[in-house]
């Protein structure tokens, strides 16, 4: 067992340990946090921190073979779905009247200017009347 | 059509490179799904649009993924802090962040990149403007979010005004 082999097994145990690390620490703050728009950012650091090492970690393991290309894959993809997730359910939140919860100084949360979001455009709520009408 | 028989030559590549077994029956069924991808994505048209061609440097675009990865780097940090300090001290605020993109691809890039920074997460697109909701006053920076703004618009218009 070559120097070589031995900083790349002990770099990668490093990043998955720290990426452990990272996922005990954004599951806590899940737990922690009182309210649902603080959860989110304790989620994004698993999404973030805790997933990119360990794939990191992994690919380290890997080497240069199929297994590492599949894993960037996976990583590419987390990059680009896990904040339009998160995106997409903040912003459900926000347009059906959620708020952000307010520290003790009293500080508003939310500046004047975006209490009341202009509302999407109403669903058809009788389109199955439709339907059957033009039937 | 050359853009659609592209599609189909990288749809199969990435199936030859994420099977790596080169079965008849698994080819197959290879060439099949890509061909079945190849008709629904004519079907609708895909290639019809002139949208959605990117047009950035591979190396300006390299260059902005490794510094957002010092950027995630940092607030990851920050926000574990804030997590395992013994009082929990958030001082949530939803606020406006200026936007400078032109093109939506902009625009995506950087309300993601918002997003995959933790302690700011963008709620809502607005003209010019991006509703960001932060964690603490900290990670409401509006000097390092408007750095990033004006990162992501240097390499949406590197190729002269696009």
């Amino acid at each position: 067992m070559s120097i070589f082999d031995i900083v790349i097994s002990g770099l990668s145990w490093i990043s998955i340990v720290s990426g452990s690390i990272f996922l005990i620490i954004g599951a806590t703050g899940i737990i922690r946090f009182p309210d649902f728009w603080s959860r989110l950012h304790a989620a994004a650091i698993v999404d973030s921190a805790g997933a990119g090492l360990l794939l990191f970690g992994m690919a380290l393991q890997a080497g240069l073979t199929f297994v590492t290309v599949k894993l960037v894959l996976i990583g590419v993809f987390l990059l680009i779905t896990g904040p339009t997730a998160t995106h997409a359910v903040a912003n459900a939140a926000f347009v059906s009247g959620s708020r952000p919860l307010g520290d003790k100084s009293g500080k508003p949360v939310v500046p004047a200017d975006v209490i009341d979001p202009p509302l999407p455009p109403e669903m058809p709520t009788n389109l199955s009347e439709d339907l059957t009408s033009k039937t | 059509m050359v853009r659609l028989l592209a599609m189909g030559l990288g749809l199969f590549a990435l199936w030859l490179l994420l099977s790596g077994l080169f079965k008849p029956l698994l080819i197959g069924l290879g060439v099949l799904s890509c061909a079945i991808t190849m008709a629904i994505a004519h079907r609708m048209g895909i290639f019809k649009r002139t949208v959605g061609t990117p047009r950035q440097s591979v190396v300006k675009f390299t260059t902005y993924l490794g510094w957002l990865a010092i950027e995630i780097a940092k607030s990851n940090w920050a926000v574990s802090k804030v997590i395992l300090a013994r009082s929990l001290s958030l001082q949530q605020s939803l606020f406006n962040v200026p936007t400078s993109q032109q093109s939506d691809l902009g625009k995506v890039l950087f309300a993601n990149s918002i997003t995959l920074t933790p302690g700011t997460i963008t709620v809502e697109t607005e003209d010019g403007s991006f509703l960001t909701h932060a964690l603490t006053d900290d990670a409401a920076d509006m000097d390092a979010l408007a750095e990033m703004d004006s990162r992501v618009t240097a390499i949406e218009h590197q190729d002269g005004d696009a």
